[in-house]
């Protein structure tokens, strides 16, 4: 029987989604509507009678709010219809819910063919569009049509024909068949096949498959497979070998040419600078856990328990669908910790996002991109919806704008985990696999969802983008998930754990299968979302919420059963074995029978050039001291889409759960200024606390990637130091999020790039053994360039330091708000000429040439020396600018006290002598601001002895920042425009 | 020894302050049992031994289909009776955001005619049509007979939700919960103290600036704030400040409404 069942809003004053949807169409398109009513339908394909129907509707609808009808409305009071359901196999995720709540209603689950489906139809009232214009609104605004169904019917037609019913099912259920590649074929053949099947191999690597195949193996006769792999065997290979899960530009060898002609050889730059650095320091500390070897690296936290940290980026998949990409992101990196050691519990998220800005006019975006404000928008809705639903609050959360992002959006998203150090008497880091032991895969079903995911993030995008590529995620049935993994982790059930993200159970399985030596798997046991996949598909879908386990046979029973109480799917697959073989069966049939050790180190390294020439940029002429307009210039800087708030959007993230907050993503009397970082309680009511921070100043790349990563590196720092956190112990993640560095047809200048990304290693090598801040985990993602209608668009050069510490007692915590007048106000750190790269310079339309620099000796010993000021309570508040320079911090304090502050600039603290527009609007590192009570002054200068400082100022009760040279006044600012300028350029998006 | 108060959280399918809830009422002096809810269908006579029942903060179902729809379709079609009997000795409940939204869904506040699984509030789409995290103030209605909000006159506390306005299913309902004293909660203006509707004290536009009702006895609780969120001082978004000026409390005042509740049932209920 088929069922409609339409709900809407009881009156459509209370239709909030109709409203916003409305205010949309006039930003976004300007046309005049005079009103837009939705209401929610549901298709139910299913055995049941009318009753039960009537039944569930009657439990879907919230009698006090809302209407429902079964079948179809007949008021015709609007002039177009928009029905946006999902395209076939789409995960939909209010279905499922409506599913559970119809299984409940007639006390039995649904048969295979039996089906709900979910659509939202927008009821249009505007006589004066066309059906364009309706059909413009319906693909730019309200739906996706990567991955939804858009219908637009007039009334006309409406009551013509009626509503069309909304089934969305996969017809595509053809055989189910293995395919021999033909692989002893010509080099020209191996790169089309690379092409053709959407491999992203290079003719070394497909040679190298070649040669593989081609030797007799006698073992694959025996297992009835011939001298060619199969679809499913070159498909597991292009996973496993795929830039996104070997690294292999990381891992290349690499001859590099400085400015000065010197050659030298680099043989990874992973192990050379990122590993090199991380285990050196780890020979002096003595809280290194596990580093690069697990999901996430772990650290020890106290006596009690470690933590785990990961961050990655999602940039393809956003790219294409916003809102699914980055809520894939998000939950995707959940089950990071969730797979590391026995696995972890979640405790808190960040996120961070590059973008072309919002306001950009669409004829400057280029066909087959989605505008910056839409890609934003849906960003942000994805991960709010996955991190809210999932019950983990942010600590850390940035947005950066820059029009090359427009090419492809940065989405970072990484969440911290807290470890138990001993699980049932085991430590909660190790984990381990023996022959015997059965494979399971938990979570959700398999569809033809993120097919290709690696493969696909390993190019450049394009007009052809695969939309298979895409995958959303069901954050509801991944907690269902979490909640019985962690209650099976302290029941001991299994032995080994991690998760299923790029690559499917290819990569999962294919990984962890080096424990044992091997596995055996029937991959026809996977449970599907629907028929018709074929067996490669299976074991590289990228569907979402699903981790795989290692269970010993003696527990798979209460393994069994618990999973079955907590309503979580589990299946088993296989077993691990010890025969040194990835061994895939469908059903009776072998279908791939590859050497592990091929598998994983078959794949020849890469051999690239990079050559560094350091750019000139022009500058601009310098404004003297008798013509500079301050006032003026820090407005418009604060309303500058990289130093403005984002808190509208900020506030729609959850922040709280879990009661652990004690310093928040945004401070001060009025809380709307973004904070420098977040202290969250380790555990309710906890002295102990985490600190975090980040890092991340792509402007400066466009001069050199060393000093780009020295300041995000200090940066994150001294965050961190600022918020009362210490050098003792801080670990960082570093997220390398480049343009495609090899040089080719389409990247004549890679040399230039591979050299920025050397340059970037050499500092990060350079500053985290300074700072003893180890990197723990980190990832790279390689091709962040669009290529559309011939046309390249690619990313500034971009390293995301993300940095977590501790901080023994949060009640020494510190803020940036300046919170009484009379206080004095110390500049810490001096000021250099590194107006380079400044927002100033970009706000004129200039980049320059100095960029700051960070002398790590002098600003190890600016912090320890700030540290102690803090935990002694001495300061009243502490804030260390970046972005804008000292204009800007001055103003960010102020705002957030909403207390005046008298600045002289002549007491600034500099390098060698400075006009004000440097003083003001350089970007030198390492400088902090600082009030404290007068009677505190002595004990603090003490503290500093060697270290630039001064006192510049006093904080005052008249809302007004004043900036003077000795006793003359510069320029005045009412607090009142400070706080209106840092708000409005983002305040209703 | 004494009897111990015994509170149960309820958890599973997206439900996620189970732990501070915990932690919240363990503090207070009861012992807390965190139980899954497809466990208490099984096992409902777990009931029988409870003094408090908790529904906790969260996402139950994704918020799909309204928020607490499902979760109180299935509490409702399993749980019905036991839930009566559970509220008719005189037992208490406290629902926290999706908590509150599942308890108004089954129709336990206000319940002015009574357990009949019939909700006459609703808990709609916030105004401003987005989730929001924010603290607000909020005021006690001191005529109110909640038993949890005793000897607290206002009360700071974060709120987190997409779905918080208070919506009566028609005027006579809404002015008998205001004749008969079940508004709770007011959010206030924080300078004022008054109740109010301007935004973001206000952050959903809730009629009255409604925060929480109670039913007739006072002892089945919803509200939208978390005061779970607020045990240690250290929450409060100006605690750095409160230290300097000398305010800071000794313990977040979130614990005085876990305390009230154990502290009733300690000398009703056992």
């Amino acid at each position: 029987m088929h069922f409609r069942l339409e709900i809407s809003p009881l009156i459509s004053e209370n239709d909030t989604r109709g409203k916003a949807t409305l205010n949309k169409i006039i930003e976004y398109f300007g046309f005049s509507i005079e009103k837009i009513q939705t209401r929610d339908v549901f298709s139910i394909v299913a055995e049941i009678t009318e009753t039960d129907a009537e039944k569930m509707l009657k439990s879907m609808t919230n009698p006090v709010i809302q209407d429902s009808i079964l079948g179809e409305s007949d008021k015709f009071d609007f002039d177009w219809i928009i029905i946006i359901g999902f395209l076939p196999g789409v995960t939909d995720n209010v279905a499922t819910t409506a599913k559970s709540l119809l299984c409940d209603t007639i006390s039995r689950q649904l048969k295979s063919n039996e089906h709900i489906f979910s659509s939202i139809e927008y009821l249009v009232s505007a006589p004066q569009l066309n059906s364009d214009q309706i059909r413009m609104i319906a693909e730019n605004l309200l739906a996706n049509p990567i991955i939804q169904s858009i219908n637009c019917l007039s009334k006309a037609e409406l009551k013509k024909n009626g509503i069309p019913f909304n089934k969305p099912v996969f017809l595509d259920s053809c055989n189910i068949h293995v395919e021999d590649i033909e692989i002893d074929i010509p080099d020209d053949d191996l790169i089309r096949l690379s092409k053709d099947r959407c491999l992203a191999l290079s003719l070394k690597e497909m040679r190298q498959i070649k040669q593989y195949f081609t030797k007799n193996d006698i073992n694959r006769q025996e297992m009835g497979l011939t001298e060619n792999p199969t679809d499913v065997e070159i498909e597991i290979l292009a996973q496993t070998w795929s830039e996104h899960c070997k690294h292999k530009i990381f891992d290349a060898e690499i001859n590099y040419t400085d400015e000065n002609g010197n050659i030298s050889k680099i043989t990874s730059l992973y192990k050379s600078f990122i590993k090199k650095s991380t285990y050196e320091i780890g020979s002096d500390v003595d809280w290194l856990v596990s580093v690069f070897s697990d999901n996430a690296g772990i650290i020890s936290f106290n006596e009690e328990c470690d933590l785990v940290y990961k961050v990655e980026t999602h940039n393809s998949p956003s790219a294409l669908d916003p809102y699914g990409g980055a809520m894939t992101g998000i939950i995707g990196v959940n089950r990071d910790p969730l797979g590391t050691g026995l696995g972890a519990n979640l405790l808190i998220n960040v996120w961070g996002y590059c973008f072309g800005s919002p306001f950009i006019s669409a004829e400057k975006v280029p066909k087959g991109l989605l505008h910056p404000g839409r890609i934003r928008d849906g960003v942000h809705q994805g991960v709010i919806e996955g991190g809210n639903q999932s019950g983990v609050p942010y600590g850390c959360g940035w947005e950066l704008f820059d029009d090359r992002f427009i090419g492809k959006p940065l989405v970072f998203c990484g969440t911290v985990g807290l470890l138990p150090k001993t699980i049932n008497g085991q430590p909660g880091y190790e984990k381990s696999i023996l022959p015997g032991d059965l494979i399971i895969m938990a979570g959700g079903r398999i569809g033809k969802d993120g097919i290709h995911g690696a493969t696909f993030s390993s190019e450049a995008l394009d007009q052809n983008a695969n939309a298979q590529a895409v995958q959303i995620g069901d954050p509801i049935t991944q907690k269902n998930l979490y909640d019985f993994i962690i209650e099976a982790r302290d029941r001991g059930l299994y032995r080994y754990i991690t998760d299923n993200g790029a690559g499917g159970l290819s990569s999962s399985v294919g990984e962890i299968s080096t424990n044992s030596r091997g596995c055996i798997m029937d991959i026809a046991n996977a449970p599907l979302k629907y028929p018709g996949l074929q067996p490669w598909e299976i074991l590289l879908s990228e569907s979402q919420e699903r981790m795989t386990l290692a269970v010993p046979p003696e527990k798979i029973a209460e393994f069994k059963q618990l999973a079955n109480d907590r309503d979580v799917e589990i299946s088993v697959l296989g077993n691990f074995t010890d025969t040194g073989k990835f061994h895939i069966k469908y059903g009776d049939k072998t279908v791939a029978y590859i050497d592990l050790e091929f598998m994983h180190e078959g794949c020849p390294r890469m051999q690239l050039n990079a050559e560094w020439t350091p750019k000139n940029h022009s500058e601009p002429n310098p404004v003297d001291n008798e013509n500079i307009d301050i006032s003026s210039l820090i407005l418009r800087l604060l309303e500058q889409l990289n130093i403005c708030s984002n808190e509208t959007k900020a506030r729609q993230y959850d922040h709280e759960v879990k009661g652990l907050s004690v310093l928040k993503p945004f401070v001060g009397l009025e809380n709307d200024v973004q904070s420098d970082a977040s202290i969250f309680m380790i555990s309710p009511l906890a002295n102990e606390g985490i600190v975090l921070s980040c890092g991340v100043v792509p402007q400066y790349s466009d001069i050199d990637t060393y000093h780009m990563t020295a300041s995000a590196l200090d940066l994150a720092v001294r965050r961190i130091i600022a918020v009362g956190g210490s050098l003792d112990k801080i670990a960082a993640i570093d997220n390398f999020c480049w343009p495609d560095p090899v040089k080719s047809d389409v990247t004549p200048d890679g040399d230039y790039k591979l050299a920025q990304l050397v340059r970037s290693n050499m500092a990060l090598y350079d500053y985290t053994k300074a700072f003893k801040t180890p990197c723990i985990s980190g990832k790279d993602s390689m091709k962040n360039d669009a290529v559309m209608d011939g046309n390249k668009i690619s990313i500034p050069p971009t390293l995301l330091f993300s940095l977590i510490g501790k901080i023994s007692d949060i009640s020494t915590a510190q803020t940036l708000d300046i919170k009484n007048a009379g206080d004095l106000v110390y500049l810490i750190g001096a000021t250099s000429d590194e107006l380079g790269g400044s927002e100033y310079y970009r706000m004129q339309g200039y980049i320059g040439n100095n960029v700051p620099k960070v002398d790590a000796d002098l600003s190890r010993i600016t912090y320890a020396a700030l540290h102690r000021a803090i935990s002694d309570e001495l300061l009243h508040s502490v804030h260390t600018p970046s972005i804008g320079g000292l204009a800007i911090g001055f103003a960010k304090i102020a705002i957030a006290g909403r207390l005046g502050l008298n600045i002289d600039l002549s007491q600034i603290p500099t390098r060698e002598r400075l006009n004000f527009e440097t003083i003001l609007f350089s970007e030198s590192n390492s400088r902090f601001i600082v009030t404290l009570p007068g009677d505190r002054k002595s004990e603090f200068e003490t503290l500093f002895t060697g270290i630039s400082f001064n006192c510049v100022g006093t904080v005052n009760s008249k809302p007004e920042l004043t900036f003077c040279n000795e006793d003359t006044v510069l320029c005045s600012l009412a607090i009142g425009d400070l706080v209106s300028s840092y708000k409005k350029t983002l305040s209703t998006i | 020894m004494n009897p111990k108060v015994t509170a149960t959280i309820i958890t599973g399918f997206g439900l996620n302050c189970e732990k501070e809830t915990a932690k919240a009422l363990s503090m207070a002096g009861a012992s807390v049992e965190q139980i899954h809810l497809n466990d208490l269908i099984r096992n409902p006579d777990k009931l029988l031994n409870t003094q408090i029942l908790c529904f906790i903060g969260g996402f139950s179902f994704g918020d799909h289909l309204g928020a607490g729809t499902v979760f109180a379709n299935r509490i409702m079609n399993h749980l019905g009776n036991s839930l009566k009997e559970y509220i008719e000795r005189g037992n208490l409940i406290i629902g926290i955001c999706n908590g509150f939204q599942i308890i108004a869904r089954l129709g336990l506040v206000p319940s002015l005619n009574g357990i009949d699984f019939e909700p006459t509030i609703a808990l709609a789409a916030n105004d401003s049509g987005v989730f929001r995290n924010s603290w607000v103030t909020l005021r006690v209605n001191k005529q109110s007979p909640c038993i949890f909000t005793k000897d607290i006159e206002t009360i700071p506390l974060p709120i987190r939700h997409g779905e918080g306005k208070i919506v009566a299913l028609n005027q006579a309902v809404l002015n008998e919960i205001e004749k008969e004293n079940l508004v709770v909660l007011n959010y206030a203006d924080p300078v004022s103290l008054k109740p109010t509707a301007e935004f973001p004290y206000n952050p959903n536009g809730s009629i009255n600036g409604i925060a929480g009702i109670c039913n007739k006895t006072g002892r089945i609780f919803g509200l939208m704030p978390h005061p779970e969120a607020y045990l240690s001082a250290y929450n409060h978004p100006h605690w750095i400040r409160q230290k300097l000026n000398g305010s800071l409390q000794k313990e977040g005042m979130g614990q005085i409404v876990f305390k009230n509740a154990v502290d009733f049932a300690t000398d009703n209920l056992l």
